[in-house]
C-alpha cells in the first residue's frame, strides 16, 4: 500500500477527480459499498456478475472478487478510484455521468497497464473471453441478490 | 496543406498475420519508381527471425561489395520483429532499421520507438525495404487500410521534423481520434549535409494533442533519407486491436505482461524512476562513479557542476502524471517530454513547443560532454537536432571534440568562422548547429560530418595536429562514442569498441559488473561476458523488443535469489522473454536458444563488415578510450592513478605526470590487444576479427556467399591454435 498511494493521490488530484460534477451541480459517485462482517460467502454474487456479463456461471469471471482463506473473509471490488484511467494510453477508460469508471472497448488495445496499476487488483482479465480487461461498472446486480446486504450500491 | 501530386500508386491485399508474421515483405524503388511485395521463406525466418534479421539479410541481397551509402542500390530497412507491436508486454513497439552507413561505409543498425514498426507489420508486411533515389522530394505512403502503396510529389514548406510530423499526421488523418493511427518517419535540413542524420519515428500523443518523435538516432539513417529525396516515410493503420499478431497463448502472454506491469507499478519509484524521468535518472549516478562524460570524455565528474543538472531538476521539468509509453502497454514509460517550452533562438523562436526528452545520452553530449550544465540550453538543443535531424550523441561527442580541438589551438577562430568555442560557449554552439541545417557554412558541414571525417579534413584544411586528434577524437569504426566514460572498465573497451557497428551502449554495458563490482577478473571472464550480453541484447532487436523493461527495473528479489553475476542477467525477465516469443509463435525455444538466435545474425552481421569493408573491419580505440591523455586529466585523479600504476608495478614517484600517461598508456594498450584476442576466441572468430568457416557452420550460416565472404579475406596465419 505505501508505494501506491503517493501515486494515486498524484492521480485523483491531478488526472481524474473522484467525484463528478453532475448537472444539478451535487457531486455523486456511484459504487459498490462492501460490509465484509455481514458476508456469508454465499458466492451468489459472482454467479450473477459472471452470468450477467459472460453468460456462465464461473467466480472467476466475476468483477467482484470473493475469497475466504481461512478466517479471513475479503470482499475485493472497484471502488472507482479513476487511477486505471491515468495510465490509459488511449483514454479508453473514461468517468461516466454516474461517476463509474467505463471502458470504451473501441479505443482499448487490451494493453492491461490498467491491470497491472490497479491499486486494489479490481482491473481484471480472461484471455478466453476477451482481450480487453473488464472491471465492475456499479450495475448493483450484484448487490440486489445478496442476502445479508453485504454488497450495497451507493451514491454518495 | 494541398493535396499532394501521386508520382505512383499501387494496390495490394494486406497479408494476415498469422503467429506474429505476415511473411510478406516490400520492397520500394523511390528512384524507378518500382514495387514488389517478396515472400519470406520458412528458412528465413529460422535463420534471421525477424527485426535486425530481416533488415540485414534484405540488405546483403540489395548491395554490392562496393556499396557506398550515397549509392542508389543503398537501402533504408525497417522491420520490427515477431513480437512488435504486441500490446501486452512493456516495450514491444521498437523498429529496427538498417543501412550502410554514411560515418562507417558498413551496416548500421539503429533502433526507434513510435508507431511505426506495429503499424507497418499490421499493415501486412514484416520488412519494408527502400531503395533508389528519387529526383525531387517525395513522401513515401503506406495505406494499411486500403491496401494501397503512394509515391507523393512532396510540397512541404519546411522539411524539418517537427514542421513534417505535424503536417502530415494532419494531412492523413480524417479527424482528431485518427491521427494515433499514423506514423511518420522524418528527418531534417541538417540531415543533408551531416553524416549523422537521423531518423525520427512519431506517435501522436492524445492527451498533449502533438505529435511525439523518437529517433533511430544512430549511424546516419537521416542522411540516407534526405539523399534519396524522401522527405518523410508514412504509414496508416486504424484498426488496433489486442490481438492483431494473432498469437498462439494469449492467456500467458497476458499473464507476463501483467506481472510486469505490476513490477513496475511496484517497484519503479524506489528503483530506476524510469516513469518519473526516464533515462535521465542516471546522470548524478554516472557523476558519481566517474562515469559522465565531461568535456570530451577528459573526466567523469564534475562535482561543482552536477547538481544543475541532476535527475531532479529533469523530474521538474519533465510533464508528470502522463502516459508517457512509445508504444501501447509500455508501463515503464521512459518517453519524457517538456511542455510548453519557449524556444529561445533560432527558426522556432518565440514559439512554444514539446519536446520529447532530454534522455540521459542527451543530457550527457549536448551538457556536461561539452561543458553545458544549463538543461534549458540542453533542452532546446535537444529540439533543435530532433528538427534537424541530427543524432544528438554523434552531434554532442563531434562538438565535445570541436570544443577541445579549439582550447588545444588546433583550431581557431577564423577556421571556425567567427565562433568561438570553447567548452560551455552555450551560444556560440548553438549557432554552430543551426548552421549546421542551414548548410552554407563550411566549418559547421564539417562538424556535421562526424570525427573521423573532421580528423582528416582538420589536418589537411587548418593543419591541425594529426596525432593530438587521433588520441582524442572519440570514435570507432567512424562512429561517435556514446555517453559513458569507459576508461577505467577494460570490459567496457570491449562494449564500446569490439562492437559489430562502433562504440554504441546497445551491445553490453559492463562498467558496473567490471568496475565497480569487480565480477569479470580475467581476460576468460571479461570475453565471456563480451559474448553473452551483446547476443543478448541482440536478441531484442530480432523480435522487436525494448531493451529497457529487461533490466531497468528488476524483481524485488532478484538480487535475493540470485548469486551477483547472474542477477546482472535479471534470470525471471529472461524466462519472461522466452514465455511471451513462445506464446506469440507457438515455438518452444529455451533460454539457452536466445543466445543462439542472436549468434546467428551477430556473425552474419559481423561478416557483412568484413564484406564491406574488403576484409579491413578493424576495432579502433582511441586513447583517450583507455585512460587519461593530458596531464590534467591524470591531475584530477592523482592518487586513483598513481595506484593504477602501482598495481601494475610501476612506482610513480620519480615519474613526470607526462612519463605516467605514458607508462599507463603502454601498459592499457597491451591489455587491449589481449581482451580483443579473447573475444575474438570467444566469438569463434580469428585474429582478424573474422568468423570462421566453422563458426558459421555451427550457427547454420554457412550459405555460399557468406562462405565466400570469409574465405576471400582469412588467411592461415590468422586462425587461433
Amino acid at each position: 500500500m505505501r508505494l501506491f498511494l503517493p501515486f494515486c493521490i498524484l492521480n485523483l488530484a491531478v488526472e481524474t477527480s473522484r467525484f463528478v460534477q453532475t448537472d444539478q451541480g451535487g457531486i455523486i459517485l456511484r459504487w459498490l459499498k462492501t460490509y465484509v462482517e455481514k458476508c456469508i460467502n454465499c458466492g451468489k454474487c459472482m454467479e450473477t456478475c459472471s452470468k450477467t456479463y459472460f453468460k456462465e456461471e464461473n467466480p472467476s469471471l466475476s468483477r467482484v472478487v470473493v475469497t475466504n482463506p481461512g478466517a479471513g473473509q475479503n470482499i475485493s471490488v472497484c471502488n472507482q478510484c479513476g487511477a486505471c484511467m491515468a495510465v490509459c494510453p488511449t483514454e479508453a477508460l473514461y468517468r461516466d455521468k454516474n461517476g463509474v469508471v467505463q471502458l470504451d472497448k473501441s479505443k482499448c488495445t487490451s494493453c492491461l497497464m490498467c491491470v497491472g496499476f490497479c491499486p486494489t487488483g479490481n482491473m481484471l482479465y480472461a484471455a478466453s473471453k476477451q482481450t480487453e480487461p473488464f472491471k465492475c461498472v456499479a450495475c448493483g446486480l450484484c448487490a440486489k441478490v445478496c442476502p445479508t446486504q453485504a454488497l450495497v450500491l451507493v451514491n454518495d | 496543406m494541398e493535396k499532394m501530386k501521386v508520382i505512383a500508386e499501387w494496390t495490394y491485399t494486406p497479408a494476415p498475420i498469422e503467429r506474429g508474421y505476415t511473411r510478406k515483405t516490400l520492397y520500394v524503388n523511390v528512384g524507378e519508381p518500382r514495387m514488389e511485395i517478396k515472400d519470406v521463406s520458412q528458412d528465413m525466418i529460422d535463420t534471421f527471425t525477424g527485426g535486425r534479421g530481416f533488415d540485414l539479410k534484405l540488405l546483403w541481397d540489395a548491395v554490392k561489395d562496393t556499396t557506398k551509402w550515397n549509392d542508389p542500390e543503398n537501402e533504408i530497412v525497417l522491420s520490427g520483429g515477431p513480437l512488435c507491436g504486441i500490446t501486452q508486454y512493456p516495450g514491444a513497439g521498437k523498429c529496427y532499421a538498417a543501412f550502410i552507413s554514411p560515418l562507417s561505409g558498413q551496416t548500421y543498425d539503429s533502433n526507434s520507438g513510435g508507431y511505426w514498426g506495429p503499424l507497418s507489420k499490421f499493415s501486412g508486411f514484416d520488412a519494408v525495404e527502400v531503395q533508389g533515389k528519387a529526383e525531387k522530394d517525395i513522401i513515401l505512403f503506406i495505406n494499411g487500410d486500403e491496401g494501397k502503396i503512394q509515391i507523393l510529389e512532396s510540397n512541404l514548406k519546411d522539411l524539418n521534423a517537427y514542421a513534417v510530423t505535424e503536417t502530415l499526421h494532419e494531412y492523413f488523418a480524417v479527424d482528431e481520434a485518427d491521427k494515433r493511427n499514423i506514423s511518420v518517419i522524418s528527418t531534417g535540413k541538417a540531415a543533408e549535409t551531416s553524416y549523422y542524420g537521423c531518423m525520427n519515428m512519431s506517435f501522436y500523443d492524445p492527451r498533449r494533442k502533438v505529435a511525439r518523435l523518437k529517433q533511430a538516432g544512430r549511424g546516419g539513417g537521416g542522411s540516407i533519407m534526405r539523399d534519396k529525396k524522401i522527405a518523410a516515410m508514412v504509414v496508416k493503420f486504424s484498426k488496433i486491436g489486442g490481438n492483431l499478431n494473432n498469437v498462439v497463448d494469449l492467456d500467458t502472454l497476458q499473464r507476463v505482461g501483467v506481472k510486469l506491469h505490476k513490477e513496475i507499478h511496484d517497484l519503479d519509484d524506489v528503483q530506476c524512476k524510469m516513469r518519473k524521468v526516464g533515462t535521465a535518472h542516471l546522470n548524478e549516478i554516472m557523476d558519481e562513479y566517474h562515469l559522465l562524460p565531461t568535456n570530451n570524455y577528459k573526466f567523469g565528474q564534475n562535482a561543482a557542476e552536477i547538481s544543475k543538472i541532476h535527475s531532479a531538476v529533469y523530474e521538474r521539468l519533465f510533464t508528470q502524471g502522463m502516459p508517457d509509453g512509445c508504444w501501447y502497454g509500455c508501463s515503464m514509460s521512459c518517453a519524457k517530454a517538456v511542455d510548453g517550452f519557449t524556444v529561445q533562438t533560432g527558426p522556432c523562436k518565440g514559439e512554444k513547443v514539446t519536446v520529447d526528452g532530454p534522455e540521459y545520452e542527451t543530457v550527457a553530449s549536448l551538457g556536461s560532454n561539452i561543458g553545458v550544465y544549463d538543461p534549458l540550453w540542453t533542452i532546446e538543443a535537444n529540439f533543435y537536432a530532433d528538427h534537424y535531424g541530427m543524432d544528438t550523441i554523434s552531434l554532442g561527442t563531434a562538438i565535445a571534440f570541436v570544443c577541445e580541438c579549439y582550447e588545444l589551438g588546433l583550431i581557431t577562430k577564423k577556421d571556425t568562422n567567427g565562433l568561438e568555442l570553447n567548452f560551455g560557449s552555450k551560444d556560440d554552439i548553438m549557432e554552430l548547429i543551426h548552421r549546421m541545417a542551414d548548410g552554407k557554412d563550411e566549418f559547421a558541414s564539417m562538424v556535421a560530418k562526424g570525427i573521423r571525417y573532421m580528423k582528416k579534413a582538420f589536418a589537411e584544411k587548418f593543419k591541425a595536429d594529426a596525432k593530438t586528434m587521433e588520441a582524442i577524437g572519440m570514435e570507432g569504426q567512424g562512429v561517435e562514442t556514446s555517453e559513458y566514460v569507459p576508461k577505467e572498465s577494460i570490459a567496457q573497451w570491449g562494449g564500446y569498441y569490439l562492437t559489430l557497428k562502433g562504440p554504441q551502449h546497445d551491445e553490453a554495458w559492463l562498467i558496473f559488473m567490471d568496475m565497480v563490482n569487480k565480477q569479470l577478473p580475467t581476460f576468460e571472464d571479461k570475453a565471456e561476458a563480451l559474448h553473452y550480453f551483446p547476443n543478448f541484447r541482440t536478441w531484442f532487436s530480432l523480435v522487436g523488443l525494448c531493451k529497457l523493461p529487461w533490466n531497468d527495473v528488476e524483481p524485488a528479489n532478484n538480487r535475493i535469489v540470485n548469486e551477483p553475476k547472474e542477477a546482472a542477467k535479471v534470470p525471471e525477465h529472461v524466462q519472461n522473454y522466452v514465455d511471451i516469443f513462445n506464446a506469440v509463435t507457438g515455438k518452444g525455444i529455451r533460454k539457452e536458444d536466445l543466445i543462439t538466435m542472436s549468434e546467428k545474425v551477430y556473425n552474419f552481421q559481423r561478416v557483412f563488415q568484413v564484406r564491406m569493408k574488403q576484409g579491413e573491419a578493424n576495432h579502433n580505440i582511441p586513447l583517450r578510450a583507455l585512460g587519461p591523455v593530458f596531464p590534467d586529466e591524470w591531475e584530477a585523479r592523482r592518487e586513483y592513478y598513481d595506484g593504477k600504476l602501482r598495481e601494475i608495478g610501476i612506482d610513480p614517484s620519480a615519474l613526470s605526470t607526462e612519463e605516467k600517461i605514458k607508462k599507463l598508456q603502454e601498459y592499457r594498450l597491451g591489455m587491449w590487444e589481449g581482451l580483443k584476442m579473447a573475444v575474438y576466441k570467444r566469438r569463434g572468430w580469428n585474429k582478424k576479427g573474422i568468423p570462421t568457416v566453422e563458426t558459421l557452420k555451427r550457427l547454420g550460416i554457412d550459405y555460399p556467399d557468406v562462405v565466400a565472404v570469409v574465405e576471400k579475406y582469412s588467411k592461415p596465419e590468422d586462425n587461433f591454435d
